[in-house]
């Protein structure tokens, strides 16, 4: 066997059903095996990008590691925002680039980029093949290390020559040895008995639970915890759906823009138990301001994350599900008491709102409170980056882990549509709906073919505020509403200087996104006004296959509650 | 507490492994003062020896960070720890005028420094010790006028046998 057909066979073992990738010139060993492969679907995407982010999708769905095959230089560079993305949400997928021949690295060899060197600070591990005798080992260590432990991303870059060298005495390892790499499992006994401890001292226990709890399938042991002891919970972006957003214990996403209960419990709280979260700036504020009141105690799979934020009391090291388990298990029964009900209190006294003009004009919050009906507990909602994001995260309605899927910690836009379609390879059967901006629609709007020409049912809504709108939003509360490069509709005849919409704006916003999704060969909808908004709603969804639906929304509306950068979370803007 | 730290990363011999380690400081913003990888033994192991100089807490995280790469097998701080022999070795060339030379060579035999080259104008000699005796004997060689040096930078070695990579990766 040659190194292409080791590699697609190794995949195999480590069941991969699908690749998302694109072609080129060194890799055309490797498709060539595909070419006559059965039971790999191949998803040809239309950017590098698209391709990792649909790997990525299809990894955060799914919890199986997304695959993507691409080619070397500009190929292998496509692909950089996708690593980087999935690296900083922790999600396992495995990037296989080609490579110049051995013998042509180091000569700046026609597309020869050096992939390793590239993707080093940015990937959990990575690999350049120099011998396709260590190829088989490679691909068995490459998929182990993407889902163990805290799961990242892999790269594995494949030199043409390896790709076509032959093996003899093919066999693909059973096991991996890796001294340098022993994830952990279990919790120290001693620690997790002192949190337990330090629960039945509490009097204002507060669980921040995140994406480590979807990682390791931990959202049982999470609301068994909850339902034995009532404490309430914030859970992060990362980690939205893993507790139903009805919850009674469940007081929201925290943050800079976060619900009030649950930056007011984060403040107030005198035990904070994390769990699977990595205390982002945009959860804590300034670290020196946050949960100063507290008791901190952390569990993760990563040492590196305990204490790099915040000062922790209690450090445990562990998988979230075992570690939740081992605390099941020694903490003692705790009902609700005057803390429940002030955060209960809370909850009821600051509910998300906004302001509606009474007119007909369209909320961007509106749409996604229409859209709740229009879904089920099934349906995977996809966001890109942005206030839309920041919207479909406090108004959706998660009830399930793996069905809100986001960029969170590099905030890419671009994400949200080939990330959908990832997912929505992944899970055939399930509506799958991208919310996204008309800033972040337009960086990976190439993938609307891949999805028309495949018939990926991803159902696209674009909230189109003619602007990119957080920044704006920024530009608006801090700036002076100095609105520098954010105004999507501006043209030449605009005045130098803009403070917002006026009469004398340009007619025109460009593209007209119903008729590119015509162009793509799918179906496009338009609601200009609130009365449209359900119609566009219905229809879009009904149609079978995938579909973009476009909603002019008020163009300056901001996202509220929100916490200046810098601030620390006490210190929350309501908006009007 | 800032101050410099002695730390020793055992890791296996993969391709570019040098590179992830001055990596990882640099991309964390951390700034190496010396790092020096090197085969050992065992063909599959290589040891870097590295010194920075950053607070405690940044330490930790440098310590935790490394460990977290795949292919590092342990991990140790060995500031103000016994039992390490902690060796650096220099090669240096002073400018020598005729009327020095006898009290140079005086100051080399007390600090055991070999003479490698002598010239009328010069002389190029080498020296292994303890971090602070190189200091010190910088510091001594000083007035005679330095033209050029060159440090080894920091290597160490445990007395004792040394645990196994999960006792002080996993911290508790
Ligand atoms: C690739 C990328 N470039 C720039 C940014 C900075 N940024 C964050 S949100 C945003 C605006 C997004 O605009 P849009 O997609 O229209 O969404 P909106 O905020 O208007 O809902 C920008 C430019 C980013 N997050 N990602
Ligand atoms: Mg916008």
């Amino acid at each position: 066997m040659n190194g292409a057909e080791i590699l697609i066979d190794g995949l195999k073992r480590e069941g991969v059903d699908t690749i998302f990738g694109y072609p080129g010139g060194v890799v055309i060993p490797i498709f060539d095996v595909l070419y006559s492969t059965k039971d790999i679907k191949f998803l040809l995407t239309r950017h590098e990008q698209g391709a990792t982010h649909a790997a990525d999708g299809y990894a955060r769905s799914t919890g199986k590691v997304g695959v993507c095959l691409i080619t070397s230089g500009p190929g292998a560079t496509n692909t950089i925002t996708g690593i980087a993305t999935a690296k900083l949400d922790s999600s396992p997928i495995v990037v296989i680039s080609g490579q110049v021949a051995t013998g042509n690295i180091g000569t700046d060899a026609f597309q020869e980029t050096d992939m390793v060197g590239l993707t080093r600070s940015i990937c959990k591990h990575n690999y350049l093949v120099k011998d396709v005798g260590d190829l088989p080992r490679i691909i068995k260590e490459a998929f182990y290390i993407a889902r163990t432990g805290r799961p990242g991303p892999v790269s594995i870059d494949i030199p043409v020559d390896v790709a076509n060298a032959k093996l003899k005495n093919y066999s693909y390892p059973e096991t991996v040895s890796l001294p340098g790499y022993k994830p952990a499992n279990k919790g120290n006994n001693g620690q997790v008995k002192k949190l337990a401890d330090a629960l039945a001292h509490a009097q204002k226990p507060l669980l921040y639970t995140g994406g480590g709890i979807i990682s390791a399938g931990a959202t049982d042991k999470l609301l068994q915890l909850i339902d034995k002891t009532q404490i309430p919970v914030v859970v992060t972006l990362m980690g939205l759906g893993s507790v139903p957003f009805d919850h009674p214990c469940f007081l929201g996403m925290p943050g800079m823009h976060g619900r009030v209960a649950a930056n007011k419990a984060l403040v107030d709280c005198d035990l904070l138990i994390a769990v699977g979260v990595r205390f982002d700036d945009r959860i804590t504020g300034p670290r020196h301001t946050f949960a100063t009141q507290a008791t901190v105690a952390h569990i993760d799979i990563d040492p590196a994350e305990i204490g790099k934020n915040v000062k922790t009391d209690i450090p445990i090291v562990g998988d979230a599900k075992t570690v939740l388990q081992q605390l099941i298990e020694k903490v003692n029964p705790r009902s609700k008491n005057s803390w429940n009900e002030r955060t209960e209190f809370w909850k009821e006294k600051y509910p998300l709102s906004y302001k509606n003009n009474g007119n007909d004009s369209v909320n961007p919050q509106y749409v996604i409170e229409r859209l709740n009906e229009f879904v089920n507990d099934d349906s995977i909602i996809v966001t890109d980056v942005g206030q839309h994001q920041m919207w479909s995260a406090l108004y959706c309605q998660y009830r399930h882990p793996r069905k809100f899927l986001s960029s969170g910690g590099l905030g890419t836009m671009g994400f949200g549509l080939p990330a959908a379609m990832g997912a929505a390879v992944a899970n055939p059967d399930t509506q799958v709906v991208c919310i996204s901006g008309d800033g972040g629609i337009q960086m990976n709007i190439q993938e609307l073919a891949t999805c028309a020409i495949n018939r990926i049912p991803v159902k696209v809504i674009v909230l189109n505020n003619a602007f990119l709108g957080m920044v704006r939003q920024w530009q608006d509360l801090f700036w002076d509403k100095r609105y520098a490069q954010v105004c999507l509709q501006r043209g030449t005849d605009c005045p130098d200087e803009c403070h917002g919409p006026s009469g004398n704006c340009p007619p025109q916003y460009l593209p007209d996104l119903v008729k590119v999704a015509e162009a793509n060969g799918m179906a496009g909808y338009r609601a200009k006004t609130k009365a449209e908004v359900d119609e566009v709603l219905k229809k879009g969804l009904a149609e079978e296959g995938p579909v973009l639906m476009e909603f002019f929304v008020n163009r300056e509306e901001n996202v509220f509650p929100m916490v200046s950068a810098g601030k620390p979370l006490s210190d929350m803007m309501m908006g009007d | 507490m800032v101050e410099k730290h002695t730390i020793i990363v055992t890791v296996l011999n993969s391709i570019g492994v040098l590179a992830r380690v001055s990596g990882l400081l640099s991309q964390r913003g951390y700034n190496i003062e010396s790092i020096i990888g090197a085969p050992t033994e065992d063909p599959n192991v290589y040891k870097i020896s590295l010194v920075v100089e950053e607070s405690d807490e940044h330490i930790e995280q440098i310590i935790k960070q490394l460990n977290k790469l795949i292919d590092t097998v342990r991990v140790m701080d060995i500031s103000h720890k016994d039992n390490y022999i902690v060796r650096e070795y220099i090669i240096l060339k002073l400018e020598v005028k005729e009327k020095n030379r006898t009290d140079l060579f005086h100051l080399m035999q007390v600090f055991k420094a070999n003479p490698i080259d002598v010239a009328t104008d010069h002389v190029i000699m080498e020296l292994a010790g303890t971090p602070r005796k190189i200091d010190r004997f910088i510091e001594m060689v000083r007035p005679y006028g330095i033209q050029e040096y060159i440090r080894s930078g920091e290597f160490a070695m445990a007395e004792y046998q040394l645990p196994k990579k999960g006792e002080n990766k996993n911290g508790d």
